[in-house]
């Protein structure tokens, strides 16, 4: 412990707090975001400096071994998590940051250092604990359902909207009743915590694979204003600070996700969709006729094509094929295509996942296009290849005010001259629709898996050229 | 602090997070998430603040935890986070 007036004590943590803002500025561009993240971790480095100096008096030894185990498992995981399981590792820290910020919110109920009188500060510390406790088990399930552990199809149980509503009335009434100053006991706190964690598990149980990026861009967020509740608890400006930006961005992500599916955040929460409304939708496509090709008409379609733009979709990362379809690119490139990727943002599990994976198999950064910058492209492109996206391709979301997705912004992939999609079989995607894509003239599919598809094209343009 | 200065910190760190993060391209989502639950992972400093105080076997329990998880988001957080960022080139022929 060394003796560090508080003025002194909150400049250094506005430096460090500065730092992260820098850092995050910094994500603006691909060519400076790595140096960004970097700026960002010095200033943490900074603060638990900072913090260990200043305080720590006693127990430095569990203070070390808390750093080296928590350090050691944060090694571990990010240095072997494949990037396909990016979400599943971003939710679990999510809920380990809700988990951090609740028990130090509880603690400081458990062991107050004065007799707490401040309004605020209890209410800080009740908001704290249930939000955190939430985003701990919320997070837990979210983990559970992108990992394969808990199933991934939503799990409705009877009532449940209304079980959920009661839930949350009762977590904002104890909340409530914590603030009181000398009335709270300790079963307050625990009826509270226990409450909490049930919330998390139930909202998120009945939540389908589908709408899972929404959720973890949502749980990211909490986790971020936890941290900020806590800061209040501390009386502590780095942790609000740092807390905030955290909830913002969270916040801003989730609004990104549900414009894109064009949802609300209540209707993701309350909806289900994929198991009630989902499955009325669909109609049999006996009647109507897809034109099928194989992978040397393909080769030769891409051959003589001057411009092609890939949709992929998260069949594309299922197959693992990012190497295979960079490889052919590569091909079409030297034979002087312009070669884009279309993004719709839910194409992944998470905001932007897409974008990682594709970057993974050193496809550069530049070719990757959003909605907005793409869609105005597909009039003048030759050949539009689909890998394993379906629902974000569907033109009734233009077109069809009957549709589930009627509204929801869409690929126009419909309007490029010639379309192949390459799909396992002809079932529906996650909001069990058909996509008229799919019968247009234009449209021809390739069956069969997306990585030996992908293969069989890139080997017959390769034999195509040796004869 | 007293409680008007942190809610005013407060208020204005939303208003800077909203104009920075609204500035990061679709692109850089999944790091902008990876790495901002490592900035969310400051509570690591309120961790060691309460572990510092702790006296008890169950009081230095519940410190350490928070410190553990906290740590995990901070250092987990931002290694992936370089992991992926390193992965973003450019492209590399001109065309």
């Amino acid at each position: 412990m060394i003796e560090i007036s508080s003025n002194i004590e909150n400049i250094v943590y506005l430096f460090s707090a500065s730092l992260f803002i820098i850092g995050l500025k910094r994500l603006a561009s691909p060519n400076t975001a790595r140096n960004g993240n970097r700026l960002a971790s010095l200033g943490m480095l900074i603060a638990i400096v900072l913090t260990i100096l200043k305080y720590t008096d006693n127990n430095i030894e569990w203070i070390i071994i808390g750093i080296f185990i928590g350090g050691l498992l944060g090694i571990v995981l990010s240095k072997y998590v494949q990037m396909t399981a990016i979400p599943q590792l971003v939710a679990i820290f999510n809920g380990f940051g809700g988990g951090a910020s609740a028990l130090v919110a509880i603690y400081e109920i458990l062991y107050p250092r004065e007799t707490i009188t401040s309004i605020f500060v209890l209410g800080a510390i009740a908001f704290s604990t249930a939000l955190g406790s939430m985003t701990l088990t919320g997070s837990s399930i979210a983990f559970g359902k992108l990992q394969g552990i808990v199933p991934t199809r939503p799990i409705l149980f009877p009532l449940r909207n209304y079980l959920n509503f009661l839930l949350l009335i009762l977590i904002v009434f104890f909340v409530i009743v914590m603030t009181i100053p000398n009335f709270s006991s300790l079963n307050i706190l625990y009826i509270l915590i226990v409450l909490s964690l049930l919330a998390g598990i139930l909202i998120v149980i009945p939540i389908g694979g589908a709408d899972m990026p929404v959720i973890i861009a949502l749980l990211n967020s909490y986790s971020g204003i936890a941290g900020a509740g806590a800061g209040f608890v501390l009386n502590n400006p780095v942790l609000i600070i740092s807390g905030s930006l955290v909830g913002a961005s969270g916040l801003i992500l989730t609004r990104i996700m549900t414009k894109a599916m064009n949802r609300s955040l209540a209707n993701v929460i309350f909806g289900g969709l994929g198991s009630e409304d989902g499955s009325k939708q669909t109609t049999t496509n006996e009647n109507k006729l897809v034109k099928s090709l194989n992978t040397e008409d393909a080769a030769m379609i891409l051959m003589y094509a001057e411009s092609v733009i890939f949709v992929p979709g998260y069949g594309l990362a299922v197959a693992q094929a990012q190497h295979q379809i960079n490889e052919l690119a590569n091909i079409l490139k030297n034979k002087g295509a312009d070669i884009k990727y279309a993004i719709h943002p839910v194409a992944g599990r998470m905001p932007g996942h897409m974008n990682v994976l594709l970057a993974e198999a050193n496809i550069p950064y530049d070719e990757l296009k959003d909605l907005d910058e793409i869609n105005s492209e597909f009039d003048s492109t030759d050949v539009a290849v689909v890998v394993g996206a379906n629902d974000v391709t569907n033109p009734s979301a233009r077109t069809d005010p009957n549709s589930p997705i009627y509204g929801m912004p869409i690929l126009n992939v419909d309007k490029a001259k010639s379309v192949i999609v390459l799909k396992r079989s002809m079932a529906s995607g996650f909001a069990g629709i058909e996509n008229e894509l799919f019968f247009l003239d234009k449209t021809s599919i390739l069956f069969g898996d997306a990585k030996d598809s992908i293969e069989g094209i890139t080997r017959e343009i390769k034999n195509l050229d040796n004869i | 602090m007293d409680l008007l200065s942190l809610i005013i910190i407060f208020a204005l760190a939303l208003f800077i997070g909203y104009e920075v993060i609204t500035k990061v391209p679709s692109t850089l989502h999944t790091p902008l998430m990876s790495g901002s639950n490592a900035i969310s992972g400051i509570v690591i400093v309120g961790a060691i603040i309460i572990a510092s105080n702790a006296d008890g076997i169950l009081a230095i329990i519940l410190s350490v935890v928070a410190i553990v998880l906290a740590t995990i988001n901070v250092i987990g957080g931002f290694m992936v986070t370089d992991r992926m960022l390193a992965m973003f080139k450019k492209r590399r022929n001109k065309d």
